[in-house]
């Protein structure tokens, strides 16, 4: 008894006061690179404790559209225009130049050169920022070299929410996290030794509903990111699931069994009003709202195996979106309306597919086995999504064409539910 | 200070509970089960600075010190023969025969003894998407709810919980692990 005593003020010294260390995602590219657009991100100059250009080059190649040229190949490091030879970049094959400085405490500026015709693209100068804002400088950089030389927004500031596991079966410790979106500076807004799951982001990124069962039954919540206030949003009898913003951030579309069957319905945040939006005794779930408001595209099994339908997001008739495959379920939308990306599933393995909505056209990204969760970049150009790997869940990304993958290791236990912010 | 201290001493009788209930568990689980017991229910914060610092709310329902090994075979509970599990076959919510008569034993000391109660649990294999799983561990869950009803049992007496993919009785990625997956488990109340 004496040793157990021992043991446990140990190991509840140990829990109490050894300092919390977070576990970051990293990115490491597993394909469809070959065809990347060489761009040389000089060294910046000044005195930034954060390696802005290290930072930027690791954005542009994660994208999978840029392939950085390593600083050690680079033949001289320029950090204005002043110092640019455009024929040294051009005879180490590169097609753009990135040159910056953060001078002071700290004032970033760069600028953007293509290299085959020896112009600047873009010069820009930042208002000063403190040290903890300097990676988020960098990742705007990089957004905004992106949208000039691609023509679409970067998606290198924004955020992953997701949620981990770690510990053994009916000890699992569920950690809703937030991180940017190259895995780093993980928070965790939420933790509970009961399922935490489906968060999904408001429209403008300030807040983030989820489902807890941290009283043993399902609850959906809103947290407010900026100062981790919390509002229990649902808690019927049943099931509490699956919440969506609208994308005015007025109202959630949820799944409740209150009724019955698990359906569909749309909460008003404010006044607490509910819509009912799906009827009968089918499966509804899985709700998301087109860009537009207009529609809201479930997951449902009343056709005898799970498939997408489409509804209007003040009810009525549903009509069936999905028929190629045994299994289309959880939904996406691209921001632009015109992609749908879902968990496909055929011959018992499971895949990540966009359906082209206008054409009816469905994609398979993935290799599959058992893939599922995606969520769209903001920018339409990449799927973020869960797997697994080695028997482990992990977070992998695929580019809207398939041709780009991304696997995010993880090494503070499991990963699973990612959604990207807008 | 107050509140750390009385939180600490929470911890530390609950583990004692624990260790002394369950002396082969090593201290990397008991570590966990510390940490769950210390938070009990949930934990927020804002990304904000004091992020790590957190608030705790609400959840006073002692942590996963209970845990959710109870699904196996026997054990307390009162289940006729000891049969709390029933499993189901992939995407389906069916009955299937051989547990009709458990059910069946189930329904009958539910009848006999009016002031028991029971929750069905509801549990997938980690097929398929989360929430989908989530609805259809319910309709297993409700199924067995059903033919309990249907046999004798007051609605009263049965409460159906969904928990998806989420709580699964075996960690494996295979068939044998996803059939122990699939089920529903009554889990007797006041006992």
């Amino acid at each position: 008894m004496l040793l157990y005593i021992r043991k446990i003020l140990m190991l509840s010294f140990f829990v109490f006061t050894s300092p919390f260390v977070q576990a970051e995602l990293n990115i490491e590219i597993t394909g469809g690179t070959e065809s990347a657009t060489p761009i040389a991100v000089v060294p910046f100059g000044g005195g930034s404790p954060v390696n802005l250009a290290n930072v930027i080059s690791e954005d542009l190649k994660n994208s999978g559209y840029f392939r950085p040229l390593p600083e050690a190949d680079m033949l001289s490091k320029p950090t204005t225009e002043a110092g640019v030879d455009y024929r040294t970049w051009q005879a180490l094959g590169q097609e753009y130049l990135v040159v910056g400085q953060a001078v002071g405490n700290y004032t970033v500026q760069f600028e953007l050169f293509t290299v085959v015709k020896g112009q600047k693209m873009l010069a820009y100068q930042f208002p000063p920022v403190t040290a903890n804002n300097l990676r988020k400088v960098a990742h705007i950089i990089a957004d905004k070299i992106f949208e000039k030389i691609t023509g679409r927004k970067g998606v290198f500031d924004t955020k992953i929410a997701y949620v981990t596991t770690a510990g053994s079966n009916g000890k699992k410790i569920y950690r809703l996290q937030v991180a940017d979106a190259d895995g780093q500076n993980p928070k965790t807004i939420a933790s509970s030794s009961y399922p935490l799951m489906s968060p999904t982001w408001s429209a403008d990124g300030s807040k983030i509903s989820y489902v807890s069962f941290e009283t043993k039954r399902s609850a959906i919540y809103v947290q407010t990111l900026a100062t981790g206030q919390r509002q229990k949003i649902a808690s019927f009898p049943g099931i509490n699931g699956a919440p969506a913003f609208s994308p005015d951030g007025s109202q959630l579309a949820v799944t409740l069994s209150k009724d019955g069957s698990p359906n569909i319905y749309v909460l008003d945040i404010n006044s607490q009003s509910l819509r009912r939006i799906t009827q009968g005794n089918a499966i509804d779930t899985e709700p998301v709202w087109s860009p537009d408001g207009g529609s809201i595209v479930f997951t449902s099994d009343r056709g005898g195996k799970p498939q997408l339908y489409k509804v209007s997001s003040q009810g009525g008739a549903a009509k069936r979106i999905t028929f190629k495959g045994a299994y289309n379920a959880r939904a996406s939308f691209s921001n632009d309306g015109q992609k749908i990306a879902m968990v496909h599933g055929n011959g018992g393995s499971f895949k990540i597919a966009v359906l082209d909505v206008a054409s009816g056209a469905m994609d398979v990204l993935t290799e599959g086995g058992s893939d599922e969760s995606p969520s769209f970049a903001s920018n339409g150009t990449m799927v973020l999504y869960a797997a697994r790997h080695n028997g482990r869940e992990i977070l992998k990304a695929v580019s809207t064409d398939g041709k780009v993958q991304l696997r995010l290791p993880f090494d503070g236990g499991e990963v699973r539910d990612p959604a990207w912010s807008p | 200070m107050n509140l750390s201290f009385n939180k600490l001493a929470l911890a530390l009788a609950l583990t004692t509970l624990l260790m002394s209930g369950c002396s082969s568990t090593d201290d990397k689980d008991a570590g966990f089960t510390d940490e769950n017991t210390a938070g009990s229910g949930v934990q927020t914060s804002g990304t904000g600075d004091n992020a790590l610092s957190g608030s705790e709310l609400g959840g006073s329902n002692g942590g996963g010190a209970n845990g959710y090994g109870s699904d196996g075979m026997g054990g307390a509970g009162g289940g006729p023969d000891g049969t709390k599990t029933i499993y189901f076959m992939y995407d389906s919510s069916q009955v299937m025969e051989e547990f009709v008569p458990v059910i069946a034993a189930h329904a009958r000391s539910l009848k006999s003894n009016s002031g028991q109660h029971v929750i069905v649990e509801g549990h997938a294999d980690e097929r398929g998407s989360r929430e989908y799983n989530i609805a259809l561990s319910e309709q297993r869950a409700k199924a067995v709810k059903r033919m309990l009803t249907m046999q004798g049992a007051q609605d009263s007496q049965i409460e159906v919980v969904s928990y998806g993919e989420e709580k699964p009785a075996s960690d494996g990625h295979d068939e044998s692990a996803w059939q122990l997956n699939r089920r529903a488990v009554l889990d007797y109340q006041n006992r």
